[in-house]
């Protein structure tokens, strides 16, 4: 049984890879200036200084690393937190965790904070106004002893709409150069041109994944219920707390660079789930993978819909997320 | 010290009432012993604070000597295991469930189940008749089914006190029979140490070596003893303001309670009254 479980693992595992690769593929040769798939690997070796090769390499190819990371790092978020709330509707969007992130991230362009401590400022905002938002959602929803009840879904769309008024609110007040700043970055997009926030999401995605396989037991334990992990010697209270602080710090660090990317964190986990079963083990890394190249793939999409011009990527996740956010919700009994 | 359960003078408050007041029992190893009493008496908060989910106001309780307060969550669970009343509905398979029953004993960085593991899961699913279940989903198995894994769970942390609350409760009696049956056996396959809230005063009388009658109104123990001892229509009458008779069951010899209408007590011809 447990060589079964290892070889369908490994599957899925191997099928992720491959669909990665194929995606960030498909990524690299999409776009205006018309290269072919075939000439990619001439233009890598041999194009060294042309026009074609620093597109590759210069603009596309930390496209596809930012929407790898961006996607795997909002699809393990969702992972955790549908875990932890054990509801599947529960996401780093949904729960408002996003936008508290975004607003984070707003008051460091208004107040001029990055100016004074560095480029870190952004994903640094961006993960406090994310973990207030979570543990905000967590206090007001713990006092009634059905968690599972779609009340913190609603608390957590009202701290949504709170948090981009109050975003809306600075955006009123504040000078014009700053204006344009937070109305570029809110359109939210993968397209980065700073390597050095490319690099820090790329790692801190990587590293949010690492340190949540510590907690993958103690998740697959909560999936019987607090009362049931506690007594199968999970200490809830720890656990819930670290979650939290790895889910708003993915949250925190996505949304810092590239906006709010709404449903990316639903879609994803909800499929594996269906495909890899509700083992923690399997479940975070193929999320992650999954989500990695779900991302990349709406970005595609976003770039080639209306082109030459292109779509913020949000609006496709969230085109496609809301009407499966539609359905999961209109299916009976829901489970995870 | 033999006691493998030690409940010294435990207190707890809920919203300033008195749910649980100086109470104190222990249980030997091998001993069946069922807490009864009426709702509300704080039966499911006692096992609540063994479990270590809730922390007593005051007093203090002792896993074979050793306060659980200086325990981590999972060295206690390594010695006791629960059955709570009702689980949460999940998808994994039945044999995925009862393996979270090892997660006490997974070493750091282990990321797999050993072969002990699964054989260990394995017996107890054989034992409590479920193996055949094994790659079911335990959302779609049948009630008394699910009470049976959720005992195989509990069997597979091997632990010395197997604590239940209601694990008969919403079962047919052949179902209620067999649970129990297999709860009973244990002290004697296993030598495990079985706690058990029920209300099903009968099943009570008739399985346990000692029962414990929780008092409702002020959250004490009314008495603790033998079925024969605690189970007499002046107690029962005073903690459960209920009126019954109690006579012996013909086979067991055990007491056995008779629910009587307020129309048939009325009837003062009737001669056993």
């Amino acid at each position: 049984m447990k060589q079964n479980k290892i070889k369908y693992w490994s599957i899925i595992l191997i099928i992720l890879m491959a669909l990665i690769i194929l995606v960030s593929l498909l990524a690299l040769c999409t776009g205006s200036a018309g290269i072919q798939l075939k000439d990619i690997p001439h233009i890598l070796f041999y194009g060294k200084g042309t026009s074609d090769y620093s597109i590759l390499l210069g603009i596309r190819l930390p496209r596809i690393i930012l929407g790898l990371s961006i996607g795997g790092a909002l699809s393990l978020a969702g992972a955790l937190l549908q875990g932890i709330f054990k509801n599947p509707l529960v996401e780093p969007y949904t729960l408002g965790i996003s936008g508290g992130a975004s607003l984070g991230v707003c008051i460091n362009i208004v107040f001029s904070f990055y100016s004074k401590i560095g480029i870190i400022a952004y994903p640094l905002s961006g993960f406090l106004g994310a973990s207030l938002v979570i543990f905000l959602v967590y206090y007001l929803n713990n006092n009634t002893k059905n968690i599972k009840s779609n009340r913190m879904l609603l608390t957590g769309v009202m701290i949504s709409y709170v948090a981009s008024s109050l975003v809306m609110l600075l955006m009123a007040v504040s000078k014009t150069d700053d204006l344009q700043n937070i109305v570029l970055w809110i359109m939210g997009s993968l397209d980065e041109p700073n390597t050095i926030l490319i690099k820090m999401v790329l790692f801190g995605s990587l590293a949010g994944l690492v340190v949540s396989y510590f907690f993958c037991f103690d998740l697959n334990a909560l999936l019987l219920g607090e009362d049931e992990a506690a007594n199968l010697g999970v200490n809830t209270t720890r656990t819930k707390k670290f979650l939290f602080i790895i889910a708003s710090f993915l949250t925190g660090l996505s949304v810092s660079v590239a906006g709010i990317i709404m449903f990316a964190g639903l879609i994803v986990p909800h499929f594996m789930r269906m495909i890899a079963g509700p083992d923690h083990r399997i479940l975070l890394i193929s999320s992650f993978l999954a989500g990695a190249a779900f991302l990349v793939l709406c970005d595609v999409i976003a770039r080639v819909v209306i082109s030459p011009l292109e779509l913020p990527v949000g609006v496709i996740t969230g085109i496609i997320g809301g009407v499966i956010f539609i359905w999961v919700l209109s299916r009976k009994q829901v489970t995870l | 010290m033999n006691q493998i359960l030690f409940i010294d003078n435990l207190s707890f408050k809920y919203h300033e009432k008195n749910v649980l007041k100086d109470i104190s029992f222990s249980t030997d190893p091998g001993e069946f012993i069922s807490i009864i009493g009426p709702n509300g008496c704080g039966k499911t908060t006692l096992i609540k604070i063994i479990s270590k989910i809730n922390k007593p106001e005051k007093g203090n309780i002792y896993i074979k000597g050793k306060n659980i307060q200086t325990m981590s969550n999972k060295q206690l669970a390594r010695h006791i295991a629960v059955v709570m009343q009702s689980s949460e509905p999940v998808s994994m398979s039945v044999e995925e469930y009862v393996l979270l029953g090892r997660l006490p004993f997974f070493k750091k960085y282990q990321f797999f189940e050993t072969a002990k593991d699964i054989a260990l899961a394995h017996k107890y699913m054989e034992l409590t008749g479920i193996l055949k279940l094994a790659h079911a989903p335990i959302n779609e198995i049948s009630g008394g089914e699910r009470q049976l894994a959720a005992i195989a769970r509990a069997l597979t942390q091997e632990p010395m006190l197997l604590i239940l609350d209601e694990p008969t409760s919403h079962l047919d009696i052949t179902h209620q029979i067999q649970i129990l049956e297999l709860i009973s056996s244990l002290k004697t396959t296993l030598s495990i140490s079985v706690l058990m809230v029920i209300h099903d005063l009968n099943l009570a009388a008739e399985y346990s070596d000692r029962l414990v009658l929780l008092n409702g109104k002020n959250g004490t123990i009314y008495q603790t003893g033998t079925c024969e001892q605690v189970l007499s229509e002046e107690s029962i009458q005073e903690v459960y303001q209920t009126t019954v008779k109690i006579q012996k069951n013909p086979v067991s010899k055990r007491p056995c309670l008779f629910l009587v209408s307020q129309n048939a007590l009325n009837q003062k011809e009737n001669p056993i009254l």
